[in-house]
């Protein structure tokens, strides 16, 4: 399961070092602007920079710039779980749909002789 | 706390049966033949069920493993055209949480042989799905054991 073992191996990678948990907890309360993520932080902006953009190689942590301030916000995790439940939604039609076609052929009114004219 | 968030899908399945339009559109419009096939989990009891095939007319399902977590399927008919289409809108609950809002459509089209069926489920997924108190405990989980073992690392 490369393609599942792969971004959890990144994530981890990424939380490994303390100052992007801190960035990360402080994501988890709501969206932030590089400079208000950098202002608990000893450290200068391009380093800061640099921390998110292994955050948002990830896939933790996602940025969008508007104007001249670039928000990040967290990816939620729910995401993840929500792409999970439409595949389940899929799934079950399919299923669904494939009971319909044995249904069909177990009350098709032809194929029983003593039901035929 | 719950994380909200709306992720919007849209799927199409087709599949091809050896039978009429009015034979597969009856398999929909048909309490008793309906039930035989549609439902996700028919070991699982059924405590409620209401189901009025007409434009405006609604279904109502209650159902779910004895004890547990009750699934709620509320449906909606909006269109109707006997042996082509049913357009329905219905929103999913786990217990009181609305999981799902999504509107359905199912195509019949006479081909050779049978009829080809399309279903194409238009769909706004909320809050995710699976227990989000249990996910961030497993995440919290997992940084503890992050934290335990760089701190072995550093001890050896």
């Amino acid at each position: 399961m490369l393609n599942y073992q792969a971004p959890l191996d990144l994530a981890f990678q990424a939380l490994a070092d303390p100052t992007r948990r801190i960035m990360v907890e402080r994501l988890s309360q709501g969206p932030a602007s590089v400079s208000e993520l950098a202002q608990p932080l000893d450290m200068t902006l391009s380093a800061v920079v640099q921390h998110l953009a292994v955050l948002e190689a990830s896939g933790l942590v996602r940025s969008q710039k508007v104007g001249r301030v670039r928000t990040c916000r967290i990816e939620p995790t729910a995401l993840h779980s929500a792409e999970r439940w439409i595949s389940e939604r899929r799934a079950s039609w399919e299923r669904r749909l494939d009971r319909l076609g044995t249904f069909l052929v177990e009350t098709d009114p032809t194929a029983k002789p003593r039901r035929r004219k | 706390m719950t994380v909200r968030n709306a992720k919007h899908a849209t799927f199409t399945i087709e599949r091809v049966y050896p039978a009429s339009p009015a034979r597969v559109f009856a398999a929909w419009s048909n309490k008793e033949a309906k039930t035989a096939w549609a439902y996700c989990h028919p070991e699982w009891p059924v405590s409620d069920h209401v189901f009025d095939f007409r434009e405006g007319g609604r279904e109502h399902l209650v159902t779910g493993p004895a004890g547990g977590t009750r699934h709620v399927f509320d449906a909606v008919f909006h269109d109707i055209v006997p042996d082509q289409r049913i357009v329905y809108a219905y929103d999913m609950h786990l217990d009181e949480r609305r999981i799902s809002v999504s509107l359905a459509t199912i195509e019949f089209f006479a081909v050779a042989g049978g009829t080809r069926l399309v279903l194409t489920e238009q769909g706004a997924f909320l809050d995710g799905y699976d227990d989000i108190a249990g996910r961030e405990e497993g995440t919290r989980i997992g940084l503890d054991n992050l934290d335990r073992q760089q701190r072995q690392q550093r001890a050896a």
